[in-house]
């Protein structure tokens, strides 16, 4: 279906230097054959959602642990919009509530993954929502 | 586990899968610890050949620091907390004392943990919600409201600004009439574990020595009673380390602070005495006893061998533990308390001088006033219940324990090797080497839980749907406010130009290496300066990090 292999932005937003899960996720997601762009940490929401359009990313995976998600994960959505690129894929995990990743579903974030969570299931997440992006595009 | 909805739960498993469904688990992953070293299935007077243990009390002090141990001296309970504003983590430390804790910790919030002020950019969304939030001294002196600061101890973790917060702590008790010679306490301050874990950072590491060095050398002179710099392995074991990394980086770190003061014209026995040590308690319970066992033996060797120190405190490691967060899941969060009481338990078999334990819901949030009372409880039930007090390092002499705590060891050594071939510790990080060999630990372990070689309870088996969430405690947007207004009331309402002179002279003592900067902070804090504004100007001078990515 794709001729070139899915993309993804893996981002640390905020003053949160938690990046065991991201760099996890990053290779796994490096391991499943993708392309992963690591932002590195303290990026700012406008600063990520660049990348993801610099980089002509399908996908931004966001990962926070401090407990800012309620800020700045409204932050990527609402940048995504501007920026006009709501098509991007956008997901996170972290230390979020349920109560809290039900709100950031409702405002745009597609999913929510919580500590615990599979490999294997974000990857699929992944390879099903972006691929799903590209068919739509081409 | 991600939401789902309610036609589309997750399957239910309720038996471990994977080898773990066809075999023992003495075929399975328990033949490896979980930093994969392996593990015979009976140890022998072979696996220990040539042992010759100290007494407790004796050097190199494998068996404790203490000749009777837990006889003499429990542990010190010591629950961190931190939340919110300085009025609402307050109300939390009376509770703590009440409830018959022995010393405070103070957790602070990522913006003052990166030398933000509460109502900087850089802020927006984190003020009060992983610590409390700390701007000026006026924030420090509400923080210690009604608590003898002369007769309890504090543990204050934060490390790029620390010498900050120490100068906001010293002028707070001095305002009281507590001289600082009366403090007790310790102040993390290990900066290195910071470019190789944790990644709260400022400065470059380079200048940043210095900033230690200087700590070191003013606590050493005027605050004989506070322990200078608590060298920390945790944050190395939280970004996903083995045993063996952790023990090895914290102790390499260790030395690297020794080497910095002794080049700056220290004696070690004047200093070392007050180096203290924080390590990790996870969950393979033998490992940690063996890792803290090592730590003893390896620092005592190298203070007395290889720096020359002559005094016996010197050479004796002493140490705080913190259970794992690592360890904790949010699935099924109650189970954590049984995990917080075998990882506990590990530390005092080690022979900890404090320890904190996790509340079951740090994964998910802060812990709320309930689950800290039970952490608490899981403490004083092992203290007082469990008799595993009475005698000094019971494990002593196992041929398994020993032989695990010598392969600790050489792994360390090796570790050693490699970090004098970069050059050093700061070259080491430079190169990305601490970063490079833990991303690959880390993902080797959630490797294993995928594919079932390692089982964690709740999570990749035994799993159940998810129950009605537990109670959690909420920081509100109204906190970020509140503390905005409260930083911008402190600059309005001060000497401005008191406090603008402070900074300047702050700013000539950071580039002059003979004239030490803590007189300067505690001049600047009493000037009702902010941490950011402080930061500010230290990092005109010395510039700010910033990390090559490392995946």
């Amino acid at each position: 279906m794709a001729d070139r292999p899915l993309r993804i932005v893996i981002a640390k937003a905020g003053l949160d230097g938690h990046d065991r899960g991201a760099k996890v996720i990053a290779r796994a997601l490096r391991d499943a054959g993708m392309e992963v762009i690591y932002t590195g940490l303290f990026q700012t929401p406008e600063q990520i959602v660049q990348t993801a359009i610099q980089e002509d990313a399908d996908g931004i995976g966001l990962s926070i642990l401090s407990g800012a998600h309620m800020t700045l994960f409204p932050l990527v959505v609402e940048q995504l919009r501007s920026q006009d690129a709501s098509d991007i894929v956008f997901f996170g995990g972290g230390t979020i509530p349920a109560e809290d990743a039900r709100r950031l579903k409702e405002l745009g974030v597609r999913e929510i993954f919580t500590p615990g969570a599979p490999l294997q299931e974000i990857i699929d997440f992944v390879e099903r929502e972006c691929g799903k992006r590209r068919a739509l595009a081409s | 586990m991600a939401l789902r909805e309610p036609r589309d739960r997750p399957k239910i498993i309720d038996r471990p899968a994977g080898r773990w469904a066809r075999k023992g688990p003495g075929a399975g992953a328990l033949d490896r610890t979980i930093s994969d070293v392996p593990l015979k299935t009976v140890y022998g007077p072979a696996d220990v050949a040539g042992l010759n243990l100290p007494e407790p009390g004796e050097y190199p002090y494998t068996r404790g620091i203490h000749r009777n141990g837990y006889r003499d001296r429990l542990w010190t309970m010591r629950q961190f907390a931190g939340f919110g504003t300085a009025a609402q983590t307050n109300e939390r430390y009376h509770f703590l004392l009440e409830h018959g804790q022995h010393g405070l910790s103070v957790a602070f919030d990522m913006p003052t943990l990166m030398g933000y002020d509460s109502d900087a950019l850089q802020a927006r969304g984190e003020v009060g919600k992983c610590g409390v939030a700390i701007d000026s001294l006026a924030d420090m002196e509400i923080l210690f409201d009604g608590i003898d600061m002369g007769d309890i101890t504090t543990s204050m973790t934060i490390n790029g600004p620390a010498c900050i917060a120490l100068a906001q702590y010293v002028a707070a008790a001095e305002k009281k009439g507590i001289s600082r010679a009366k403090l007790g306490g310790t102040i993390q301050a290990d900066i290195l574990k910071e470019y190789i874990a944790q990644k709260e950072w400022i400065f470059p590491p380079r200048p940043h020595m210095r900033i230690i060095v200087d700590m070191i050398a003013f606590c050493t002179r005027e605050m004989p009673k506070w322990n200078t710099i608590s060298i920390s392995g945790y944050h190395i074991r939280e970004a996903g380390s083995t045993a063996a990394q952790e023990l090895a980086f914290t102790l390499a770190d260790g030395f690297a602070y020794v080497e910095a003061c002794m080049a700056a014209g220290m004696d070690v026995d004047e200093f070392a005495p007050r180096l203290s040590f924080f390590f990790n308690s996870h969950i393979d319970f033998f490992e940690e006893i063996a890792k803290f066992r090592a730590a003893r033996r390896i620092w005592g060797k190298h203070l007395r061998e290889k720096y020359g120190a002559r005094n016996p405190r010197s050479w004796q490691l002493r140490f705080h533990t913190q259970t794992a967060g690592c360890s904790a899941t949010a699935q099924q969060p109650e189970n954590n308390i049984v995990r917080v009481a075998y990882e506990a338990m590990a530390a005092v078999l080690g022979g900890t001088q404090s320890l904190h334990t996790n509340s079951m819901d740090e994964v998910l949030a802060l812990p709320t006033e309930k689950s800290v009372e039970i952490a608490l409880r899981t403490q004083q039930v092992l203290a007082y219940e469990t008799n595993v007090t009475n005698v000094v390092d019971p494990l002593g002499g196992s041929y398994f324990v020993e032989a695990l705590t010598d392969e600790m060891e050489r792994q360390a050594e090796a570790y050693f090797a490699q970090i004098a071939d970069y050059g050093g510790v700061i070259e080491a990080i430079e190169a990305g080497f601490f970063q490079r060999e833990i991303a690959e630990a880390s993902y080797r372990y959630q490797r294993s839980i995928e594919t079932h070689d390692r089982i964690i309870v709740g999570v990749n088996a035994f799993a159940h749907e998810e129950a009605e969430p537990i109670d959690l405690l909420k920081i509100t947007e109204e906190t970020e406010r509140a503390q905005a207004r409260a930083v911008q009331d402190v600059r309005a309402n001060r000497d401005a130009d008191a406090a603008a002179r402070s900074l300047e002279r702050l700013q000539a003592a950071c580039r002059d290496p003979k004239d030490n900067l803590m007189p300067h902070l505690i001049d600047c804090v009493n000037a009702y300066c902010t941490e950011g504004e402080i930061v500010e100007a230290m990092a005109a001078v010395y510039g700010r990090y910033t990390e090559r990515a490392v995946l």
